[in-house]
């Protein structure tokens, strides 16, 4: 049993806190094996057509230059029985690099060269000239594409429809559309691979958010058993997603290695981070009605998401419009266009920041045409269970969202009138969205081994992308077990450890945590009886949830305590060990588990430039139980970041005439810095759930992002009286 | 098309981290590239290679500059501190620690290029308002989005009046 918690729910500095502050934690480019030599990848420079001819000879004249590699001369063993399909990869058929001279995107990687030095490579990399045949037309604006969108059969089903949604009033009737977002994590794509020619096997060292993908990947090419492909990946500078499939570069160090029989690095620039997933342009479609009391009568939500030529990636984005509210009208729709783009790819809260965001902001200008408070209008229509599935929530404290967030913002305040709150040339306006994710839970292995020297060991092949994962992870194991921090090991990133779901969906804590929660009490069980033996004096007869675990002692009551590593001296053993699987528990799927928010924002908008700043968010949280409350912190702060690059920043523009991404670099491609974050305020709201996994945690990675966007574009209408539904919003856009 | 091969190398010393380190490069390597590809200093890091993110960022003469943008044979007879140099032995610099404290990072890759430019905004005696502080880091991106850690990092060696290196 465990009495007091001492390290769940405690603020805690990260374990990992002194390796990355002096720049001695490892990322994946920072291996440097003998021998090692570099790749630098070119890419294509049309969206469609088909390669006539690449000239090499110049780059392989440059001394250094060990080899370039094209579609002419990648070994045939990766292109004959090769399975280029990775777990995550949606409906369709996965890109293959170098398979043959067809170009299916703008930024297609075509070659790479290898040469002793990466300025060697990078400068013969330049020296080489394609010969294209360029395809007329490329497919760019999904505006212009909405006739291609595929038939529904080849979608999965949204939510059901109920009632008869186009019948009953219509009140508003709004669409907004996004830009394409580039998750663009600091670290670059990077791998660096080794291949060993006598074992036949692979040691790589890739960025990827679960190393059980990029073993997938790799054996699934080259066709080698898994146990041929070791992947490490322990330090992870940021993904948001993007490392939820494996990226080009992997293939190419790869297949650069095994083919020189040497180790090869690749890492993307920074405009190569431009080259492959992103978060889809979306289209939606908003009908809302609503009675005179302000109660939802009708919702109708259509949306057109993008995909590649290649493959059908879908998000869940109208979905949301059916959960949230009570309304017995609701017809949902979700198109999907293909078009010369590559794969989207899951973005930072996919399908939720997108559908949350035209959701939300059509309830407010719900709220605005029935006169009626934005909050309001939100607490009128709560539901009080998943309206799409008629169930139970395992829990949800979002009522208890809206007040704390109103009390600390100060909502009251707030002027109803756009243009009615003015300090100078600043116009001051006030905005209000929900948050929504999933809270989910995958299966999940972990190993926990005590030694007789005092050290516990905690093993899963997870991934810490910046998360916390090590230190949650630490914090459970200390718990269960009774030891300090220090004493505990957590091991994650590296394929040879017991199995992990993919970072991802904010489910690690769930999936991964309660794995290492059960997987210690198992270990505690062995020493409980382990210390019968050792022991019967104080043991022998007592059941184990009588028992005490603390610090590093097991004791009966007021009993004699005695360590651990005197039970396995005793014993005469080195060490104990226990493996577990987790998995959800019988009954969950009884319940809908989702976490929630309140997010509610204030804005300046300069009335002459059209200038927007945020001074401040609120953002209050029911994620349940919060493990670390200051890394979670960090997570929901991290979130509201990312709704504000969403809202006011981020956009990839595409040259329609040949599909080429024109902002391919940080200073075009705007994210938040330093001057665009103020005060963030986060909330953590009480809520207890013993159903969605043993932990009662549910997940915040997403969560801090999704309705951010809505609640910034309403406030704008607030403050100016302009609502704009694109996004970013601009200042052209309110001049 | 005229084109040159492989550019000479020559030996060039650099003042590291309180250490003459002698090395053999091409001129055309940046210091950021021989600091990480060369002298395996890896806790620089590059995250666009053109000076947009500031994630090289090292201390020349106590100033903070993006790595990526210089070339390391122009950098003979300064003083270079990389994040490897700012700590003494196990004792952390007082900004190390309040990354840590503050929770000032999350994946930790723009982490030693925004320690870097703290150091260096303290060295110019600069920051003594919000919105300074702000525009003297806004040359580091942090995609995690810890800004709002960082920045009570900075208020917080300003209002103890931390020594950056000098």
């Amino acid at each position: 049993m465990i009495a007091t918690n001492q390290f769940i729910g405690v603020a805690t500095s990260r374990v990992d806190g002194r390796q990355k502050v002096t720049g001695t934690a490892k990322y994946s480019a920072e291996f440097n094996p003998a021998d090692l030599v570099h790749g630098y990848i070119v890419n294509s420079t049309i969206a469609t057509g088909n390669i006539l001819k690449i000239d090499t000879e110049k780059a392989l004249q440059v001394d250094g230059v060990r080899e370039v590699f094209t579609h002419e001369n990648v070994p045939i063993s990766v292109k004959i029985d090769a399975d280029y399909s990775d777990p995550l990869a949606p409906p369709g058929s996965p890109f293959r690099p170098l398979y043959n001279d067809n170009i299916l995107y703008n930024g297609q990687p075509i070659a790479m060269v290898v040469a002793d030095t990466f300025e060697v490579a990078r400068y013969a990399a330049g020296l080489i000239t394609v010969t294209y045949n360029k395809g007329e037309t490329s497919a760019i604006a999904i505006k212009e594409n909405l006739d291609k969108a595929f038939t529904d059969a080849d979608l999965p089903e949204t939510a059901k429809d109920r009632g008869n949604a186009e019948k009953a009033f219509e009140k508003v009737e709004a669409s907004y559309i996004q830009a394409r977002e580039y998750h663009n994590p600091m670290e670059p794509f990077a791998t660096v691979a080794v291949w060993d020619d006598k074992e036949g096997s692979f040691l790589i060292y890739d960025k990827i958010q679960g190393v059980g993908s990029s073993q997938k990947y790799i054996s699934g090419i080259f066709n080698l058993d898994k146990n041929k492909v070791r992947v490490l990946s322990e330090f992870v500078g940021g993904t948001f997603g993007s490392g939820l499939r494996p990226q080009y570069q992997l293939f190419f160090a790869a297949m650069a290695s095994k083919t020189l029989n040497l180790p090869v690095k690749v890492v993307m620039t920074r405009q190569q981070m431009f080259s492959f997933g992103h978060r889809p342009t979306c289209l939606q479609e908003f009908k809302l009605g609503a009675d005179k009391k302000g109660r939802l009568t009708s919702i109708q939500h259509k949306a057109y998401g993008e995909t590649s030529q290649f493959e059908k990636y879908t998000e869940t984005i109208v979905d949301w419009s059916g959960l949230m509210y009570t309304c017995d009208n609701v017809a949902l729709d979700y198109k999907l266009v293909p078009l010369d783009v590559y794969t989207p790819n899951d973005m930072r809260a996919p399908g939720g920041a997108t559908g949350m965001y035209g959701l939300e902001c059509a309830m407010d200008e719900l709220a605005v045409a029935a006169g009626i408070d934005p909050l309001e209008l939100r607490l009128i229509n709560y539901a009080e269970k998943d309206q799409n599935e008629g169930k139970p929530f395992s829990s949800k404290e979002l009522k208890a969202c809206y007040s704390r967030a109103a009390e600390k913002f100060g909502w009251d305040k707030r002027k109803a009138e756009p243009r009615n709150n003015r300090k100078g040339n600043i116009l001051i306006g006030h905005g209000v969205a929900t948050g929504v994710w999933e809270a989910l839970q995958q299966k999940a292995s972990a190993r926990a081994t005590f030694t007789q020297q005092g050290q516990l060991t905690v093993a899963s092949a997870t991934a810490d992308i910046g998360t916390g994962t090590y230190t949650v992870m630490t914090q459970i194991a200390a718990e269960v077990l009774g030891l300090p921090l220090e004493k505990v090991d957590f091991k994650l990133g590296d394929s040879v450890l017991p199995k992990s779901p993919i970072e991802g969906g904010s489910w690690t804590v769930s999936s991964v945590g309660s794995a290492v929660k059960l997987v210690c009490i198992a270990l505690r069980e062995k020493i409980f009886d382990l210390a019968k033996n050792t022991h019967p004096e104080l043991f022998e007869g007592q059941m184990i949830e009588d028992a005490h675990f603390e610090n590093g002692e097991v004791s009966i009551n007021s009993g004699k305590a005695v360590a651990y590593i005197e039970i396995l001296q005793v014993a005469n053993k080195d060490s104990l060990e226990a493996t577990v699987k987790a998995e959800p528990a019988e009954g969950r799927d009884d319940y809908s588990c989702y976490s929630h928010s309140c997010v509610m924002v204030e804005v300046h908008v300069d009335a002459d430039l059209g200038m927007i700043h945020v001074p401040r968010v609120v953002s209050a949280i029911a994620g349940g139980k919060i493990i670390n409350p200051k890394t979670a912190e960090s997570q929901i702060i991290g979130g509201i970041t990312w709704g504000i690059g969403m809202a006011l920043e981020e956009e990839g523009m595409m040259d329609p005439r040949n599909g080429r991404i024109m902002n391919a670099n940080l200073a075009e491609y705007h994210v938040p810095v330093h001057a665009d974050i103020q005060e963030l305020d986060v909330i953590f709201v009480e809520e207890y759930d013993d159903i969605v996994n043993p932990l009662g945690a549910k997940g915040l990675g997403e969560v801090g992002m999704v309705g951010v966007a809505a609640a910034i574009a309403n406030a704008i209408y607030n403050a100016t009286g302009k609502r704009i539904r694109e996004l970013p919003i601009t200042l052209d856009k309110l001049l | 098309m005229e084109y040159k091969s492989y550019p000479e190398t020559q030996e060039i010393e650099l003042h590291l981290n309180g250490n003459t380190e002698k090395i053999t490069i091409s001129p055309w390597t940046t210091l950021l590239d021989a600091l990480r590809e060369y002298f395996k200093l890896t806790g620089t890091k590059k995250g666009c290679d053109h000076g947009q993110c500031g994630a090289c960022t090292v201390l020349v003469n106590g100033k903070a500059i993006n790595s990526c943008l210089s070339l390391a044979v122009m950098q003979q007879g300064k003083e270079i501190i990389t994040i490897e140099g700012l700590s003494q032995g196990e004792n952390l610099h007082p900004v190390q620690q309040a990354f840590i404290a503050h929770d000032a990072f999350q994946c930790g890759y723009c982490t030693t290029g925004q320690i870097c430019s703290t150091v260096g905004l303290l060295n110019m005696k600069r920051g003594d308002s919000p919105e300074e502080i702000r525009d003297l880091m806004n040359g580091n991106i942090c995609r995690c989005g810890a800004y709002a850690n960082i920045y009570k990092v900075v208020e917080e060696m300003k209002q103890k009046e931390v020594q950056g290196t000098s």
